[in-house]
Parts: structure tokens; sequence; C-alpha cells
């Protein structure tokens, strides 16, 4: 499903250059539960913004679902991140001025119209039916990732792309959280994508990718 | 249908969420909106009252005065060449011309009862009434017998019948006008129309003036009078019939190729027109003036913008991430910035609407709100909104959606 080939990324920094990924070569299938793991600055979240369409390799080729994304125009890549991926973030990302139900809507906005039946399946598919007209600020960290999981989920997506998705919750929302993506990997064969630092969320998942200094180690 | 509404409260999302700064963007274009349709009004009210004045005068009015040219409201040239000779020839043989009627003013001393003052009498023919539009209150107007025979009778116009009589009924009484006796046939329906119209106007039979005063006569041996007003049969002839003249007194009087004209010739229509060119020039300025207040609102709608995009540059990075492109995003603001101002816009038609209404119901001045102003401002505030929204919204669209996303 996702192939990455020889792929770099250069910042410029001021005059110096900063090489934050040097030649990621990568194969993912469909159907994969994975961890991106590695220390501070080692590139992880840059990989997964690549992998995610938000951003374009400086060198290198990166296929999704055997088609060259890599090259592709803003408005291209836009519609790929709205039809084929979710996206979970450390800070939840919701709209802290819509409900929980409007935040999933939004979600379908960009990827075909909104269905708010399908809203309240996702919603429910998360365990959070009872909540749906509560705002962010009136729902634990957990909640918030669920709505934002709810989110992602909504649009049918084929992969779903969390960075450090358990970094601001306790242990207990964050094991709610983990059990919730991996049971979307079995039951929907949803791929799945997940930088983290905590070893024991990592070992939940079937690969587990080490990356330092920009290259994948282990 | 289910996308527009989705898109309708996206963007009623962007303006709700901040009403107090939403409402004081559009302050700007409600004030600017309100200030061109009330300035506006008051210039088409000034311009409707003009000529309406004009139209109760009677817009198929031509007036010869002697005289080779005005300047400054000053006439100049000879001024005893204009003769009842003239506006006979003139009934005879000018096309288009339904009624002539010269005139001849002269001040006479007016006495009645203890009353003594010093008026302009204005000795005509019974054409006079129909030329200048007038209507009789009550009593008649001079009659063709009248003139006839020199009758020593008057018709007063509704000023001079009030300061003369007061209140009593003057038809019938007798009055003492330069020596004659006269006696009051009519008075006149009230025109309400600038100073020195026939409100205050005395009127004889023209043949009784010439009697009453020793008259000039010119060299040929013609009597002179101040006036002549005729009316036209068609309006659409008037410039023709003004040319008609102007040849025809021309010939009468021996002008020379090279000489000016010795009178001067005035139609309605013509005053009717430079007035409404004069007072339509007035009216754009005045728009023009309120038109800035409208700018200053746009620039504060930019402003507003710049800021808004700024502190909602999460929203447009998770916007992004969910697939909206920057197409979606640009649209998003150019359309709040747009509903902003057609909100701001409608609700200035309105306000607009209500003084002007009120400046005209309290009497204060005449407003006329038409549809083309209406629906010029309301184009032209949305115009707005699109005009200073695009670089904001442009600017929105643009975010690289990795670093938007970090923004705090």
């Amino acid at each position: 499903m996702i192939k990455l080939q020889n792929i770099t990324k250069v910042y410029p920094m001021g005059k110096r250059e900063l090489e934050v990924l040097k030649g990621i070569s990568l194969n993912i299938e469909k159907g994969e539960l994975v961890a991106i793991m590695g220390p501070s600055g080692s590139g992880k979240t840059t990989l997964l913004n690549l992998i995610g369409c938000l951003d374009k390799p400086t060198s290198g080729s990166y296929y999704l679902d055997d088609r060259e994304v890599s090259r592709l125009k803003s408005g291209e890549l836009a519609k790929i991140r709205g039809q084929k991926i979710g996206f979970i973030f450390q800070t939840f990302n919701l709209l802290s001025r819509l409900t929980a139900l409007a935040n999933v809507e939004l979600g379908m906005t960009y990827a075909g119209g909104v269905d708010r039946k399908r809203a309240m399946e996702a919603l429910a598919r998360v365990g959070l039916s009872e909540r749906v007209k509560h705002r962010p600020i009136e729902l634990s960290g957990g909640e918030q990732q669920r709505v934002a999981i709810a989110r992602a989920l909504v649009k049918n997506p084929s992969l779903f792309l969390a960075d450090e998705p358990t970094g601001q919750l306790d242990s207990h929302s964050g094991e709610e959280i983990i059990s919730i993506l991996t049971s979307l990997n079995a039951e929907q064969g949803i791929t799945v994508l997940m930088v983290t630092h905590d070893a024991n969320i990592a070992s939940h998942c079937q690969r587990i990718i080490q990356l330092k200094d920009g290259e994948i180690v282990w | 249908m289910k996308k527009w509404s989705n898109f309708l409260s996206t963007v009623w999302l962007g303006i709700s969420t901040h009403k107090l700064r939403s409402f004081l963007t559009m302050l700007g274009i409600v004030i600017g909106v309100a200030a061109v349709i009330i300035l506006m009004a008051i210039g088409r009210g000034a311009t409707a009252e003009i000529l309406s004045n004009i139209e109760s005068m009677g817009s198929d009015l031509i007036t010869i005065r002697p005289g080779a040219f005005t300047f400054g409201g000053i006439r100049g040239g000879a001024s005893e060449t204009l003769t009842i000779e003239d506006a006979e020839a003139i009934a005879e043989q000018v096309p288009y011309i339904s009624a002539v009627a010269p005139s001849y003013s002269s001040n006479l001393q007016l006495v009645v009862g203890g009353e003594n003052t010093n008026a302009s009498v204005t000795g005509t023919t019974p054409e006079y009434m129909v030329v200048n539009n007038l209507e009789i209150a009550s009593g008649t107007f001079l009659t063709e017998y009248d003139y006839q025979r020199g009758a020593k009778v008057t018709v007063l116009g509704s000023n001079i019948k009030e300061t003369l009589f007061g209140n009593t009924d003057p038809i019938g009484q007798q009055m003492r006008m330069g020596g004659n006796i006269v006696r009051v046939v009519g008075v006149l329906e009230s025109k309400e129309v600038m100073m020195g119209g026939p409100d205050d106007a005395i009127f004889i039979p023209l043949t009784a003036m010439q009697q009453m005063v020793a008259q000039t006569r010119t060299a040929q041996g013609e009597r002179v009078v101040s006036s002549i007003s005729l009316t036209v049969s068609d309006e659409a002839q008037a410039d023709y019939v003004v040319e008609e003249i102007t040849t025809l007194l021309r010939t009468r009087h021996r002008l020379g190729a090279l000489d000016d004209d010795d009178f001067n010739i005035m139609s309605m229509q013509e005053i009717a027109k430079t007035i409404s060119e004069a007072t339509g020039t007035m009216t754009l300025l005045l728009g023009a003036i309120a038109a800035i207040s409208l700018l200053v609102g746009g620039i504060g709608v930019m402003n507003i913008m710049l800021v808004s995009v700024l502190e909602r540059t999460r929203e447009i990075g998770i916007r992004k991430a969910l697939g909206a492109r920057e197409h979606d995003i640009w649209i998003q603001f150019l359309v709040e910035a747009a509903f902003l101002t057609l909100v701001g816009g409608i609700i200035g038609v309105i306000i607009g609407w209500l003084v002007a209404y009120f400046v005209s119901s309290l009497g204060l001045m005449t407003t006329v709100v038409t549809a083309d102003i209406v629906i010029l401002a309301v184009v032209v505030s949305v115009s707005i909104g699109l005009f200073f929204g695009f670089y904001p919204a442009w600017n929105a669209s643009r975010m690289n959606p990795i670093e938007a996303l970090r923004s705090e």
C-alpha cells in the first residue's frame, strides 16, 4: 500500500540546510499496524507528514496504492487526504466551537459531503453516542481523542496516521485509544501507522520501525 | 442543496464566533451605505422638488423677454424691443403653438380701504391663464370680453389678496389702481412656488393697462410689452419652435447677420434640463463623499479579515488535513467577508431608508429613495467584501498545513 523509495527531506535553516530524512525506503502492506519509534528529532513526524500527503519529499518517490504521489500538486494531495487518510494528532485538533457531532461532520465536509447518520455511527463506534452534543471543552482528553478518531473514521479511510495519539493522555485513556485503533485495524482492515514514544503502546503493533537521525535503524 | 447549507454553516461559524467583532466590521459598511442612501435620497429629492415646481408652471412654457443677454441675473441690452405685434406675428406664423400671451408690467399705486401700497401690475390677455397653468380659486380670470373693451377689472394672486383684503371675500369689491377704480373679479389658486411667482401677481387686461399708463412705442410705432409667454402644442417640437421664433423676431426686428439677438427665449424644458443637470451633479458629489466612508469601511473589513485569518491558522490547518483544497479555504474566507458586507449593506439600506423617510415625513426635506440606488448600494457593499476579502482569503489558502497545525 505504501512504498517509499529513498525519500529525503531537507529543510532550509537560514544559510545551512537541515537534512531531516536521509534516504528512507519502506514498504507497508495493506492492513498492517505499524509503530514508528525513535528519539526526538529523528524525523518521525516529518515521515508521517510525508506519508500523509501534508508535505512533499525533497527527493525520492512515494507510491500510495501504486500511484506516485510525491510530485502531485497541492490540490491533488488535498484530495488524497480527504479520501484516503485519517489523521489523529497528539493535541486532538478539534474545533473548540463545534460539538462532537459537528467536529465529526467536519471530517466529511471535504470528502464527499456531510451525512449525519454516518457521523452518529462513527461516534457510536468509539463509544460516544451519549456525548454528541458536547463541546471539546466538556469532554475528557480520552473522549476528545475518540471524537478525533470518529472524525477520521467517518470518511472510511484506508490509512490512519496517528502522531503520538496517547501523548497527552493518562495510561488508562491511552490504553482505550490504542484498543480502538487496534480493533479498527483488525475488524475493518484499516492500515494504521502510529508515531509513539511509549514502548508499551508500540508492543501492541505487529511491526516497529525505529528511526534515528533520519534513517531507519531497525 | 445539502452542500450549500453545509458551506453556509461553515461561514456562519466564522462570523458567529466573534459576534462583537463581526458587528463592528459590519458597522463600517452599515454607516457607509446608510450615508450613501441618505445623501442620494436628499439629492434626488431636491431635484424632484425643483422639477415638480417647474412642472406646475407648465413644462411646455416658453418665455420671451427683451434684452440681449443675461449675465449673473442682470439683463443687458435694450429693454424695449418686444411688441404686441411680435406676439401676434408669432401666433400667426409659428407652428406648434397653442396659445400666446403678451404682457406688460408696471408699478402702480394700490389703495384698498386704509391700505396703500405700491405693486407691480401685469396687463395681459385671457390666454395668460392657460399659458402659465394658473387656476382660479374664486371668481373668474380675465375674459375675452374684458380684454376687448378694456374693462377695469383685476385678478389677484393669493398672497396679494391676503395682503390687501385679509380674510374677507374680495370678489366684486373695488380698489384704486393708479388713479383708476378697478373691480376684483377673481382670485388665483396658490401655486406655492418660488418668490415672484403668480401668488404675488396682480392681473388686469392689457387693453386696460394701455389706458392707465402711457405705453411706450417703438420707432415703428409698435406697442412695447415686457414679455411674451406661450405654450407649445407638442413638447417634442419645443426646440424647433424656439428656432422659428428666433428667426421670425430677428426678421421683424431687422437684425443683421452679425447682430446679437435683442431678445431672450427661455423654454421651461431648457431650464428643467439645466437644473436637473446641476442637481444631478450635486447628488453625485454627495454620493461620492458618502462613498469615502464606504471605502473606509471596506478597509476595516480587510483589517479584521487579516486578523481573523491569523487567529484561525490552526483551524485552517485542521481543514487542510481533512482534505480542504486551497480553493475551499479561499472561498470560505471570501464568502465570509462578502456575507459580512452584504448584511452590513442591507442593514445600511434599511437605516438609510428609514432616516430618509423620517426626514421627509417631518417635512425637513423632500427625499426620494429609488430602487437603482438601493440595488447599487447592495451590489457595491458585496463587491467591497469580495475586493477587500480577496487578499486575506488568499493568505489563508496559501498557508502550509503543517505549520498551520503546529501554531498555537
